[in-house]
């Protein structure tokens, strides 16, 4: 690839790109992210190609494997264009029918479209969906359109421009004075301001600077960083080089969970091609800036996603976080300023270049500006990832976009912002989701994690869930979020069994107020959340566990017993087959009963019983 | 120089001074238990915390690590500060009982009492070990290994390291002695000072343990937990 010299090369290229390319010929999009890669895309890109040799089309139908579209649920899917008919949970033996529509008057494979679950009605077009209609795609829009492993397909949707953009006619100041008045908050999850941060890193005389993407998303369920980097890593390397730009870096890395291989090969990918095209490395564009990023991969810990213990990770050293002041944009890595973003920040600033700040300010509430993505998950009908306006209610994420809660059963709750996030109640279902209503609820905006529950959820498990995966990811090095979580968590668990007391509730609450306040980093200060919320929130089921040794979801298995119904059994054997501890005794055709003794409470009787005699208690 | 104000009292310092430093300076005591003047400040006991006034908003932060800086309003013994010692040691009292360090924090900042069964933790990683061993006997002999519940001390794979030189300073900084000689065996003990000197302290102790002052745990350890009745008391399985 020759390099580029300026951006008049850059125009060249893209005007190059865009001409070789005719929109009217017939293109199958087939998503090659994690999920869909999971579901069968492989098998899916494999079928289409060989029935398109089999059809002779291979020359005149283009076929390729983009980035995550966000509808995990339906994966695999896929796009054909010119059209944009959108195909969803397609197999490998669709391939025939699909290649055969193209010659066939173009009539789309009617059972592949999407059918509308209330309406009963089958959707042609993606952005017709209601899962895809209520969202608005700053970040994400240009997944389902580009090969991520083509720089071609990046240059084709506009991409790079923002940078030459910059390079030819910004001054820093000017840059780092967008971003601000973008009013674009760092994305990771704490929601300092991007600008305020670059204006700190400016102030500091010290040299080199460095430019970090944090890329380590540890959240369980949480999956927006990483079909970014696999969907559209060029869009946070161009962020990256404004930045680089802008605060006078010369050196940048991105750290990559190293359980995120998609990512890191399409990065990797992304990284050689802008190198080889002079837009990575010396005298980018002909401006005279140079600028490289390094790939680290991530050696598994949660607190690395911390910026002071990701760094310390960087240096090579154990992750564990330090104290700030001083912050990374004064001493960070290798003792030099540092500025630190999320991916999704950095794949921000060329939009903010792009649009102009105004226009990004204009979406969003008062303190919460743009867009952010949230992965919703759960108990939810359309589980996927989704990018909305700041400041949009719960209700319309879960109702609009996730088309409500499975099973017709009642909404509980929701956990925001990963495991350390809080549950907020359903009774708050019309809080706008901005960085501080939430804040004021007792969540918080987190990484972006949108766990949905119902009314089988028991909040007093879902703490001690969350307080088990903090305990065992909390790195150790400060006492009261070493000690305090894994006391919480022993004392959640006797609740859990039936052996609480009432006077524990406020011991977790003065555990959970005292790890918040006096722990190091992050980590710990927001570890209570879950606890401290359910215990705000639902107090009342602590107390049924507790006073009257009862679950009310029937989920905490020392408080439930199973039994059988024998007016409703009819005898059918179901339950005996896939009873694993021998528990169910009867004879055929006549009621059948349940040994508690040796019920090991699985439920598996519960879910193959069709008279429905099994008797949760 | 950076001029600060702690509890009302201006006071004007040095840069690179901490806000332990200023207030020690003032007189006003703050506690602690990771710190050590001669070690660069750690700050994971957290007992240090003060309350640090920023705009309107106000929030506890460990002062050992706390640069000075021009403007701060520190406060060292507001209510949120002595509530969140309070829990702090009542923590600390649960998870390493038999220390006597620990007890006279807790009796001054007036806890009385522990909700939480006693784990009899030999160690509470305040690291001081660590960073004498590196910092001023320049032998790096002993880290921590592993992360979380499962965080230790101790020398790289092995009980003894081959760079140690068994000074002992490790024992001598540890507030509630985790690396204490377990009895004269020369290949796994760290220190086995004992055995060079008479009367060997086997002699007159009978649980064999390390003499070197000021080790508390030694003293202690035997008699408290006799004495104390502790609800549900137990000694759990060392989880190392």
């Amino acid at each position: 690839m020759p390099r580029l010299q300026s951006r008049a090369d850059l125009e060249a290229r893209r005007a190059a790109g865009l001409r070789a390319r005719d929109p009217a010929k017939p293109c199958l999009a087939v998503c090659a992210g994690s999920g869909c890669t999971a579901s069968g895309a492989p098998e899916v890109l494999a079928a289409l190609r060989e029935s398109l040799q089999r059809a002779g089309l291979e020359g005149s139908v283009e076929l390729k494997s983009t980035g995550c579209h966000g509808f995990c649920e339906k994966g695999p899917v896929m796009l054909t264009w010119p059209e944009g008919t959108f195909y969803n949970q397609v197999a490998a033996r669709d391939a025939k029918e699909i290649v055969a529509s193209l010659s066939n008057g173009r009539r789309p494979v009617e059972r592949l479209l999407y059918r509308d679950p209330t309406s009963g009605q089958r959707v042609q077009r993606e952005e017709d969906v209601p899962f895809y209609r209520f969202q608005q795609r700053v970040l994400f829009g240009n997944n389902g359109r580009i090969d991520p492993k083509n720089i071609d397909d990046y240059l084709g949707v506009g991409g790079y421009a923002a940078l030459a953009n910059v390079l030819a006619g910004f001054t820093p100041e000017q840059v780092v004075d967008w971003v601000k008045r973008a009013g674009l908050r760092g994305r990771g999850g704490a929601g300092f301001p991007t600008g305020k941060k670059w204006e700190v890193m400016r102030a500091q005389p010290a040299a080199p600077k460095y430019l970090i993407c944090n890329a380590d998303e540890g959240d369980p369920g949480a999956f927006m960083d990483r079909s970014l980097l696999e969907g559209n890593p060029h869009s946070v390397i161009e962020g990256m080089i404004i930045g680089a730009f802008a605060l006078g870096a010369r050196e940048g890395y991105i750290y990559v969970r190293a359980e995120y291989p998609l990512a890191v090969e399409h990065f990797r990918v992304a990284l050689k091609q802008a190198e080889e095209c002079g837009l990575l490395g010396e005298n980018i564009l002909g401006s005279g800036l140079d600028f490289r990023i390094r790939l680290v991969q991530g050696a598994g810990a949660f607190v690395c996603g911390e910026e002071t213990a990701l760094i310390a990770s960087i240096e090579g050293h154990v992750g564990e976080p330090l104290p700030r002041p001083p912050f990374p944009a004064q001493k960070g890595l290798w003792g030099k300023p540092t500025v630190i973003n999320n991916v999704k920040t950095w794949a921000s600033v060329p939009v903010i270049v792009n649009r102009g700040p105004e226009w990004y300010a204009g979406i969003g509430t008062a303190g919460s500006k743009g867009t952010m993505v949230f992965s919703l998950v759960g108990k939810i009908n359309n589980t996927g990832l989704v990018e909305v306006p700041m400041g949009i209610t719960l209700r319309e994420m879960i109702y609009k976009i996730g088309g409500g809660i499975p099973g017709g059963k009642q909404l509980k709750a929701v956990q925001v912002g990963g495991p350390s996030g809080g549950c907020i109640p359903a009774s708050l279902i019309d809080l706008p989701i901005d960085y501080e209503a939430l804040t004021e609820a007792g969540s918080m905006m987190g990484s972006g994690g949108m766990v949905v529950m119902d009314e089988t959820n028991c909040m007093v498990d879902v703490a001690r869930y969350f307080m088990e995966f903090l305990e065992e990811e909390s790195c150790g090095k400060c006492f009261p979020c070493r000690v305090g979580t894994q006391r919480m968590r022993e004392v959640l668990t006797r609740i859990c069994q039936g052996q609480g007391a009432e006077e524990d509730l406020k011991l977790l609450e003065d555990l959970g107020w005292m790890v918040r306040e006096t722990s190091l980093c992050g980590l710990g200060q927001t570890a209570p959340n879950p606890v401290l919320t359910t215990l705000r929130y639902f107090r009342d089921e602590y107390l049924a566990h507790i006073r009257e040794r009862r679950c009310p979801a029937k989920v905490c298995k020392q408080l439930i017993t199973y039994s059988i119904e024998p007016t409703l059994c009819d005898g059918c054997h179901a339950c005996v087959h896939v009873c694993t501890t021998e528990a169910i005794l009867g004879e055929k055709k006549a009621a059948h009963t349940i040994d508690a003794a040796k019920c090991i409470k699985c439920g598996a009787c519960l879910e193959v019983c069709q008279p429905k005699a099994v008797l949760v208690t | 120089m950076p001029k600060l104000t702690i509890n009302g009292i201006e006071v004007e310092v040095e840069r690179g001074t901490t806000v332990l430093e200023a207030a020690r300076f003032l007189g006003l005591p703050i506690p602690t238990l990771c710190h050590d003047d001669g070690l660069t400040p750690y700050g994971a006991c957290r007992l240090c915390v003060v309350e640090v006034a920023n705009g309107p908003r106000s929030k506890l932060q460990a002062a050992c690590t706390l640069p000075a800086e021009d403007g701060l309003v520190v406060q060292t013994h507001s209510a949120r500060v002595e509530r969140a010692r309070q829990l702090l040691l009542e923590l600390y009292v649960a998870t390493t009982p038999q220390s006597k360090t620990i007890q006279d924090l807790a009796s001054r900042y007036g806890v009385t009492q522990v909700r939480l069964a006693p784990e009899f933790e030999d160690c509470i990683q305040c690291g001081k070990c660590v960073r004498i061993c590196r910092e001023q006997m320049m032998a790096g002999a002993i880290d921590f290994a592993y992360r979380g519940a499962r965080r230790k001390v101790m020398a790289p794979f092995r009980p003894q390291s081959d760079i140690c030189r068994q000074c002992g300073a490790c024992l001598y900084i540890c507030p509630v002695c985790e690396l204490r000689c377990h009895g004269a065996e020369a290949e796994t003990t760290l220190c086995s000072g004992c055995l060079n000197f008479a009367p060997a302290c086997l002699d007159y102790h009978d649980h064999a343990m390390c003499f070197l002052d000021p080790c508390v745990a030694c003293e202690l350890a035997g008699p408290l937990r006799q004495d104390l009745v502790w609800p549900e008391a137990k000694r759990p399985e060392s989880p190392k």
